[in-house]
């Protein structure tokens, strides 16, 4: 490329990086929306994302997002965040130590016969719980990280797999500390 | 000390509270109560404008001239959507605004009815903060919450949208308190051992450089005041973006003139060429860096900044300090005289030589003419013949604008107006008026151009009814003149639409809104011409009507760096120094 504009031109390809990061929040109306619409607005990814209330007398929500991209937009992502009124911290989980990140699936499968029972053997083996049975489903329950229920939905994928329905990535740090 | 009232009354008591004298607004349905209750009092006074917009570009001046928060008062629906682009506007510029909505009744809300929108929905983007408060007992704390959010840290517009139920609704007021907020604490002090590193870098710099913005205005004139002494103390060369400027005295001889995109000569190369950049308060924008790869390449960078998400956005610096500009302005230089240090005189010596030469190259010269007005001369009299005076300028946006901020000689903050982050024409007219309701005795004119100043000309009605003598200075090309001047530089010289036909009589004009119309299109009778429009003791529109062709330089074309600008009598053709993917993303 001769030349660009006077708009600079796009970055030089950096590593793209994922980072899981944790946010507490404000749990008022709207503060989702606040979060969501900043990473459409401002053209940052959304891999995962999740939210819950985790401190009920303080209302305090602990979002878990899942995002992408080069360190530099990574740090932006954090003080863009971190410029919201109802974000009270915002941790990245990549950088700030050992973390643990699980996620929960369920996971229904149906069939009959032999598939049937090759599923329950693979289900125990994956350490899965049978949370509903029928004579020609189930529905499994698997919680870890996400490579293994990556891997256990492909195995399902032969076995009858009708459909599946994943929480999203949460994350916490290991050691006595609170985030 | 709490009383009862109602929502609308303690929408009043607030404001009075948080000092506010001025309000800009616009009745309708959703705020009638809101007005009945301003109707009842004499704290807050309310100026009624011709269009929502108006108003909240009113508010922004007034705030920006003065350092307070600016006020504003619209109704739902096409209230609130029409104070959009003033939000963006001050969102961008980070100007201090609390925006009040009214919004339909709290059990209507979601139902689609008569001039509701989703005004907290819609404004999310463009403000720094907004309410959409549900409750009676949450209106007194969000309304001075709104203010301190708006004025504190990197300041910002702030909507409060109150539903029509809770302006009746009677609930008990309190006084506004401590502020408390887990969440929102802006730091102001910088980190000591940045500064003291930043001190040291400048110490042992050889080509050091001021690069200044709009940060100096927002925090005060300390922050100027002692950007000022520190520039003064250490001898170097200082520049400032188009938002920036005043805050160094523009009559100065180590002030370079305003750098970027149509910046003197002088600001961009030593811009180019320092080995120690101390940006305070600006954004390395990319109406600022030009292309990114070859922007300020051999400098070690220092960026005070009070919003941390400014610092390392487009550029990386090598010393970020966190705070507000006057703390970190007044740690620098406590440092610097604690420690005695003196800069490094040969060097500075051989830079100011080297900066002298770029400043021969005379880069906003232009062709004087003595039959046509050159539009660069206009501003060149109007700076001459009211310098003198107590006077604020605003502008609106295109080429008229680039040609005020590079001809008209900025001494203090807060004199200069402009739409700069968002580019919004039709900016300065309302602003005037906010400027002029705030400094009744001062002279306040809009450098507009006539594109621009039509899309807010209702307002000039506003002006009249309200008693606010703005003068309106438009530089009458007939051409939205950016648009044609990249046109001239993109597209083959192809004006598509951005000739004026059918231009309105300024001078009728302003007699149809009970102002006054003076009309130019000579330069020998330009200056009596001036002095009688600063005379008259009403709004103006003064028709000054310039040279069809100028066009503004020196500039930066598409895909160029800082040291490649081109000068408007230099013999590269403008068309050939842009190329093809250049003239994509302009």
């Amino acid at each position: 490329m001769s030349s660009t504009s006077h708009y600079p031109a796009a970055p030089i390809a950096e590593k793209i990086e994922s980072h899981t990061l944790s946010v507490m929040v404000d749990n008022e109306p709207g503060v989702l929306a606040r979060v969501i619409g900043l990473f459409s607005g401002r053209g940052y990814n959304i891999d995962s994302l999740t939210v819950s209330e985790t401190e009920h007398q303080k209302h305090l929500s602990r979002i878990t997002i899942v995002t992408r991209g080069t360190p530099m937009v990574i740090e932006q992502i954090k003080n863009q965040l971190d410029r919201l009124v109802p974000i009270h911290r915002v941790v990245d989980m990549t950088l700030a130590g050992p973390s643990i990140q699980r996620e929960l699936a369920m996971v229904k499968v149906a069939g009959t016969g032999e598939p049937r029972v090759e599923a329950l053997r693979l289900a125990d083996a994956f350490r899965a719980r049978v949370i509903d049975a029928g004579t020609t489903s189930f529905i499994f329950e698997i919680t870890g990280a996400s490579d293994k229920i990556e891997s256990f939905i492909n195995l399902m994928l032969p076995l009858g797999l009708v459909e599946v329905s994943r929480t999203g990535i949460v994350a916490i740090a290991r050691g006595a500390e609170a985030m | 000390m709490s009383k009862e009232m109602t929502g609308a009354e303690m929408v009043i008591e607030a404001l009075a509270d948080q000092g506010v004298q001025h309000i800009f607004g616009y009745p309708g349905g959703a705020v009638l109560p809101i007005y009945d209750a301003i109707f009842q009092q004499q704290m807050v006074q309310h100026i009624l404008v011709r269009h929502e917009q108006g108003a909240v570009h009113a508010a922004e001046g007034y705030a920006r001239s003065t350092g307070k928060v600016g006020c504003v008062l619209v109704t739902s629906g096409p209230g609130a959507t029409n104070a959009v682009t003033g939000l963006t506007d001050a969102l961008c510029d980070s100007i201090p605004l609390v925006v009040i909505t009214g919004q339909v009744p709290t059990h209507l809300i979601g139902n689609d009815a008569f001039q509701e929108c989703d005004t907290v929905g819609i404004t999310r983007p463009c403000t720094k903060h907004n309410y959409l408060v549900k409750r009676i007992e949450d209106l007194p704390s969000v309304l001075h919450e709104a203010f301190h959010i708006a004025a504190s840290g990197r300041p910002g517009p702030v909507v409060v949208d109150i539903p029509k139920d809770i302006q009746f609704a009677k609930g008990t007021y309190s006084k506004p308190t401590q502020f408390q907020h887990q969440g929102y604490k802006p730091r102001l002090k910088g980190d000591p051992n940045r500064i003291k590193e930043a001190v040291e870098l400048m110490a042992r710099a050889k080509r050091p450089l001021f690069y200044t913005g709009g940060g100096i205005i927002n925090s005060g004139p300390r922050a100027s005041a002692l950007l000022r002494e520190l520039v003064r103390l250490t001898g170097f060369p200082i520049t400032s973006t188009l938002m920036g400027l005043g805050a160094y005295q523009a009559s100065d001889p180590q002030w370079l003139g305003m750098l970027g995109m149509h910046g003197t000569w002088e600001a961009n190369w030593a811009m180019h060429d320092c080995d120690a950049m101390i940006c305070i308060g600006a954004r390395f924008d990319d109406r600022i860096t030009g292309r990114l790869d070859a922007f300020s390449p051999g400098s070690t960078k220092i960026h005070v900044d009070i919003d941390p998400s400014s610092i390392n956005k487009n550029v990386k610096v090598d010393i970020p300090i966190i705070g507000d500009c006057a703390h970190v302005l007044e740690d620098m230089l406590q440092l610097w005289r604690a420690q005695k240090a003196q800069p490094d005189k040969k060097a500075l010596g051989e830079w100011w030589k080297e900066i002298d030469t770029w400043r021969a190259k005379k880069s906003l010269g232009y062709k004087k003419s003595d039959t046509i007005i050159k539009p660069q001369y206009a501003i060149q009299r109007l700076y001459e013949l009211t310098k003198d005076r107590d006077t604020y300028i605003t502008t609106e946006v295109g080429q008229h604008q680039m040609w005020a901020a590079q001809f008209y000689g900025f001494q203090e903050p807060n004199r200069w107006m402009t739409s700069g982050g968002l580019g919004t024409m039709g900016y300065g007219l309302p602003a005037a008026i906010g400027v002029q309701r705030a400094h009744p005795q001062s002279l306040v004119v809009d450098i507009a151009g006539e594109a621009s100043v039509l899309m807010n000309m209702q307002e000039m009605s506003t002006a009249v009814q309200h008693r606010l003598p703005i003068k309106v200075f438009i530089l009458n090309n007939q051409y939205m003149g950016m648009v044609r001047q990249w046109q001239e530089l993109l597209h083959g010289g192809r004006y598509a639409e951005s000739y004026t036909h059918s231009l309105p009589d300024f001078v009728k004009l302003a007699e149809a809104y009970h102002a006054v119309g003076i009309r130019c299109d000579r330069p020998g009778d330009l200056d009596a011409a001036i002095k009688e429009m600063i005379d008259i003791d009403q709004p103006v529109l003064f028709d000054c009507v310039v040279d069809q062709q100028e066009n503004c330089f020196p500039m930066i074309p598409s895909g160029r760096a800082h040291n490649e600008m081109l000068l408007g009598d230099s013999g590269e053709s403008v068309d050939s120094a842009v190329t093809e993917e250049g003239k994509m993303l302009v």
